[in-house]
């Protein structure tokens, strides 16, 4: 199971725009370099990575081999209501990983 | 210290005990960094790689945190049984472990590092699929037992079966080697701080380990940094495992006692 | 390593831009001036959007002038992004100008360019 962590804020207020931090762990290998035996190492890049937020895509990121080996990538968006975020992502080996986290939207007391 | 006025016979022989006890003496009473010069390897990092150890979201060693904690309560073996079952939370069971390794195992008799005691048990009590030594799992779940020691003093065991391992450890990190002929000494005592092509040349501490380098873009032991150093010296390596690695790593403890645990680190 | 040709400013923008309007106001881009490690090094775009429907960011590309793939990233936004801002790590294969390019909802272009440095290790880690 790839490991990956999500950081959102506590609370949010409606309309607020929200700074997302993820954290995927993914080698990023490139296919550039080979191993100890001499043979080399085979291309594996996350090659989409997309968050939904209630069913809707808001943010979306197609990487190459010139982002760095788990990778951060850190996102704005807007928050209307509480709901589940959805993160997915495939690599070149076709290996699907997601991350599931909710976000808490209420008005400021 | 000699009584002055003996017979020369004796004097000659005190001299042969003196210079018996003299190594002994060297390594009990000199340090070859004083206690207040001690520097981890972050004093002489960059800002980007202070930064990174600083993030706590985004410090990439957090990724193989969250992975030894799910192996820690993860039950493997014949018996089903979890790291969790035997030693409860990691934070009060393993407080201050990771400080006081490498050590000579009582079961064993032999000069361990965290990483091979924490194989050792999985063998041992859980007899659940072997920890490979520089696997994925191994190091996270090293990473998570060094965690519970984060902040606290380094401070190894060298009295006792450890002093003969100390002894050699020293020998070892004074020894010239490889084709640059060059010791551990020449690079983290003498030149320490000044700068070896654009690196700054570190004390060679062990307080971090094991660490997110950028340039394995994953964690690390200790000892595959020490091997990496090898290899920058054109030496040949040992076979994983060697006993000479633990016991430089243990003489690497005690030059270094005193030094916070850091956990999760990042290095360049 | 891999030190490959570097590329012109034009040959970067050229085939994205294809002659539209462009420039170089509006987009921050943060890069450290020397990289601690050419494998990791962070980077912040953040462009000056209202985000609304009828004025926004659509795409943020972050391109290279020396790495054997030019362009290392594209970031789709929209009016939901709330904001037009981006971090994540690159990968530089040595010493050059990275350049960050913004595709706005009026088919125009902003864009930005910083020079990093990246040395090489002093000692070959073959571990």
């Amino acid at each position: 199971m790839t490991q990956a962590r999500l950081l959102l804020p506590q609370r949010v207020a409606p309309g607020e725009v929200v700074k997302a931090r993820l954290l995927v762990a993914h080698p990023m290998e490139t296919g550039y370099l080979q191993d100890l035996a001499g043979k080399t190492i085979p291309r594996n890049i996350i090659r989409e990575l997309s968050c939904e937020y209630g069913g809707r895509q808001v943010f979306r990121v197609e990487p190459s081999s010139g982002i760095a080996g788990n990778p951060l990538f850190e996102f704005c968006f807007r928050a209307q209501f509480s709901g589940e975020l959805l993160v997915r992502w495939v690599d070149d080996e076709g290996r699907v990983g997601q991350l599931r986290q909710s976000l808490r939207v209420q008005p400021a007391a | 210290m000699h009584p002055g006025q003996s017979l020369a016979r004796m004097r000659s022989s005190l001299c042969a005990l003196w210079l018996l006890l003299l190594p002994l003496l060297v390594v009990a009473q000199q340090r070859v960094l004083p206690l207040d010069q001690l520097r981890s390897g972050l004093h002489f990092a960059g800002s980007d790689v202070r930064a990174l150890q600083a993030d706590e979201f985004g410090n990439p060693g957090q990724l193989a945190l969250q992975r030894g904690e799910q192996r820690w309560s993860e039950a493997v073996g014949p018996a089903s049984k979890s790291c969790f079952q035997c030693h409860g939370g990691v934070a009060q069971s393993m407080r201050g472990v990771a400080a006081r390794y490498p050590a000579v195992d009582a079961r064993s008799g032999r000069l361990l590092n965290l990483e091979d005691r924490i194989a050792q048990c999985r063998q041992v009590h859980q007899q659940g699929p072997a920890l490979v030594l520089e696997s994925e799992d191994l190091l996270a779940l090293s990473l998570y037992v060094t965690r519970a020691s984060a902040g606290l003093p380094l401070r190894v065991e060298v009295s006792g079966p450890a002093r003969a391992h100390l002894l050699e450890g020293e020998r070892l990190f004074m020894q010239r080697r490889g084709q640059l002929n060059l010791a551990c000494t020449h690079c983290h005592d003498q030149n320490q701080g000044r700068r070896f092509y654009t690196d700054a040349l570190s004390q060679g501490q062990p307080n971090a380990y094991p660490l997110y380098r950028l340039e394995w873009q994953k964690l690390g032991s200790l000892e595959r940094r020490l091997r990496s150093c090898l290899v920058g010296v054109r030496a040949e390596l040992p076979d994983w495992g060697a006993l000479e690695m633990r016991q430089l790593a243990l003489y690497l403890g005690w030059r270094g006692a005193g030094l916070p645990v850091e956990a999760p680190a990042v290095r360049r | 390593m891999f030190s490959g040709t570097l590329l012109s400013l034009s040959q970067m923008l050229d085939p994205l831009v294809r002659g539209r309007p462009l420039s170089e106001s509006g987009l921050r881009l943060e890069l450290p001036v020397l990289a601690d490690n050419g494998l990791l090094v962070p980077v912040r775009v953040v462009v000056d959007s209202p985000m609304t429907e009828s004025d926004h960011v659509t795409h943020l590309y972050l391109l290279s002038q020396r790495n054997p793939v030019t362009q290392m990233a594209v970031f789709h936004l929209g009016p939901w992004s709330g904001r037009a801002e981006v971090a994540t790590r690159l990968r530089l294969a040595g010493s050059q100008k990275v350049v960050a390019l913004a595709r706005m909802s009026d088919d125009t272009y902003r864009w930005r360019q910083a020079e990093v440095i990246v040395t090489e290790s002093a000692c070959v880690d073959g571990s």
